[in-house]
């Protein structure tokens, strides 16, 4: 019965028809899609906005100060405040004296002005309000610092849930009293130096890839097919070999007692055992070795696809050899040389194990940075803030990379 | 000089705390492996199949994991793992290690279902499979090197991985490489050298596998004798994490 309807309704029906099953597969493949979406949301993208959270959180007053806090809002932040919130303080110090809550509370106002733990705890510890005394005597009374507005200030600044505090660090700079952001002074301005150090030692790194990776994969892509293939296990083997052993490697020849200082003694070009790992020397040449297969196959990849004709022309039309390469070969390998040189950019800049195992202090990362926040000193919002600002340099910059050479052709896809 | 022995491989497997590592690490990588490999491969047919608003950009999410450099990974995974109670177990670290598996496996199965013709799956369909049976008797077969060499990368990937492990895995659940990196910092004993020789073998096998199911992919796809060779995208994008 239903058929014969359908069979009325002549082709619109038909066409509809078509459509709905052509959404349901389509919906069918979405749905495919949606298993891998929900394990990477609870796997990494909601672990990382939360991590991004935390460069901005400031619980830890309001949890140990909340009356304080909330008293605090009505303040104009020009005067000495009001009995009220000296009593709403002195009220939270008595509900909190122990407690750990008070503690994070003081490490937090700690960071922002040196000092102010002890102002804090000792306040906590003596506060002891005679009868008849109001709360305001009795806390000026075992601390003065309260008779300051700074130190109101202060208090009232962190009784926001979000604060600038840990990025402005991250940047070196500070926020101060009345608002006014600031350079940090020189001896706590120590991030923008590690943020650079990243920058140039990932810029150096690429360099140098580029400068051995260029004509490595010029020699791969000229030579017979033979010949390459046995040149092309020579740089893919140490890519699949653990990055731990090669670095481990490193170690060995590279010490002072190691084969290359033992030879270079020997052959007598030096009299005293150069120092080549644990400094700035070995961090190189380990991080240049684990990359350099990242230059060499984007670059084999085009330079594979560069047509020898275009080079026989220009020679025939009288280019000496240099001037064909330089003027025709070379430009048609840029985008392998953009390809391989941002991405190598990319990865060095997130790099902390090689640092971290070959390097003296002085070779750390901004990763190296962010575990230590997290490992040695739990100051999470600090580790956050360099997590946030590395990120964003790191999507700045893989957008660029993503935009002109396509990282996971995926981004291509088309339906077939 | 004295000679050559095997003594440091005696004891590399004579210490409990090296084979327990490695006996975490032969726990660990494939178990998140076939996660990484059955999301992974859904996703990127669902990928190849479907087109909707808003594509290019769900893949560079889904992939993003690559990118990010690994040690923000790692501590917003320890930092929102903990409070759940996965950090310090097998499956906090089974799920972190798939997650980083995972684009690995999306980049390389859809590379290879781009080069898929689907009318071979709707010709089985037509002759009576349904689709389910369409998959595993034709799709699977031709485009299952591509599927190794995805589940190749993304054990590699875990095999090799340090950072993530630093942060989330308790003593009990050291991985190899985790045992190397405190070994490599102490100072360099010869069971490391041990230890890193049996990695080199293994490195040396995955590659040869991967090159024979690279040459299967080519002679199926009728690229093997042609002069471009399909660059290694994959390959490329190992060894991200590391470092």
């Amino acid at each position: 019965m239903s058929v014969a309807i359908e069979m009325d309704g002549g082709v619109p029906n038909l066409k509809a028809r078509l459509r709905r099953a052509e959404r349901l597969t389509k919906l069918k493949y979405i749905g495919l899609i949606i298993p891998l979406a929900l394990f990477l949301l609870v796997t990494f993208l909601w672990p990382i906005g939360s991590l991004l959270y935390r460069a901005v959180a400031n619980p830890e007053v309001i949890e140990a100060l909340p009356r304080t806090t909330q008293a605090l809002r009505g303040w104009d932040g020009e005067t000495l405040p009001g009995d009220d919130v000296f009593d709403a303080f002195a009220g939270d110090l008595d509900g909190n004296r122990r407690s750990p809550v008070l503690a994070g509370a003081a490490k937090r106002l700690n960071m922002e002005e040196p000092g102010f733990r002890s102002v804090l705890i000792n306040t906590a510890r003596k506060l002891d309000r005679q009868p008849g005394q109001s709360a305001k005597d009795a806390i000026l009374a075992v601390e003065p610092r309260w008779g300051d507005v700074s130190a109101w200030r202060l208090v009232a600044r962190n009784g926001q849930l979000v604060t600038p505090f840990y990025i402005l660090s991250a940047l070196d700079l500070r926020i101060t009293d009345d608002g006014a952001i600031v350079r940090a002074p020189d001896d706590q301005a120590i991030y923008v130096e590690i943020l650079l150090r990243t920058l140039w030692m990932s810029v150096v790194v690429t360099a140098l890839c580029m400068l051995l990776g260029y004509p490595l994969a010029y020699l791969l892509a000229q030579v017979s097919t033979g010949t390459g293939n046995l040149l092309m296990i020579l740089v893919l083997l140490p890519f699949w070999t653990s990055v731990l052993v090669r670095v481990a490697a490193w170690i060995v020849l590279l010490q002072k007692e190691g084969p290359i200082n033992k030879a270079m003694l020997a052959l007598g070009l030096i009299t005293e055992p150069l120092q080549l790992v644990f400094n700035r020397f070995g961090v190189y040449i380990a991080m240049v070795h684990i990359l350099l297969p990242f230059v060499v196959l984007p670059l084999y990849a085009v330079m594979k696809s560069i047509k020898p004709a275009y080079v026989r022309a220009a020679i025939s039309l009288g280019a000496p050899p240099f001037s064909a390469f330089w003027k025709i070969y070379f430009p048609l390998s840029l985008p392998g040389v953009g390809a391989g040189g941002l991405l190598v950019f990319i990865l060095c800049m997130g790099y902390y194990i090689t640092p971290a195992l070959l390097g003296s202090p002085r070779e750390q990362m901004a990763s190296y940075f962010v575990a230590f926040y997290t490992n040695e000193t739990i100051n999470w919002g600090m580790a956050a803030a360099l997590s946030a600002v590395l990120l964003s340099a790191t999507m700045i910059l893989y957008v660029i990379y993503a935009r002109h050479f396509g990282p996971a052709r995926a981004n291509q896809i088309t339906p077939r | 000089m004295s000679g050559f022995s095997l003594r440091w491989y005696e004891e590399f497997f004579g210490s409990t705390t090296w084979t327990d590592a490695l006996k975490n690490s032969l726990i660990i990588s494939p178990l998140a492996t076939l996660l990484a490999v059955v999301l992974g491969t859904l996703a990127a047919i669902g990928l190849t199949r479907a087109s909707f608003p808003g594509k290019a950009l769900l893949v560079s999410i889904l992939i993003s994991p690559m990118v990010v450099p690994v040690v923000i990974s790692g501590v917003a995974i320890y930092l929102f793992f903990s409070p759940l109670g996965l950090s310090g177990s097998y499956l906090g670290l089974v799920l972190a290690h798939a997650m980083l598996g995972v684009p690995f496996v999306i980049t390389t199965v859809t590379a290879t279902l781009q080069g898929f013709d689907f009318n071979l799956a709707r010709a089985a369909s037509s002759l009576g499979v349904g689709p389910v049976g369409a998959f595993f008797k034709v799709t699977l077969p031709i485009v299952g090197p591509g599927i190794v060499s995805g589940a190749l990368f993304a054990f590699a990937t875990s095999f090799d991985e340090v950072v993530v492990t630093l942060f989330l895995a308790s003593p009990e659940q050291q991985t190899l490489p985790r045992k190397m990196f405190s070994g490599i910092r102490d100072n360099i004993s010869p069971t490391i050298a041990a230890a890193a020789t049996i990695l080199v073998l293994l490195a040396t096998a995955l590659l040869l596998v991967l090159e024979w199911q690279r040459r299967r992919t080519e002679q199926m796809r009728g690229t093997a004798g042609s002069a471009v060779r399909p660059p290694r995208r994959g390959l490329l994008r190992r060894r991200m994490f590391e470092g």
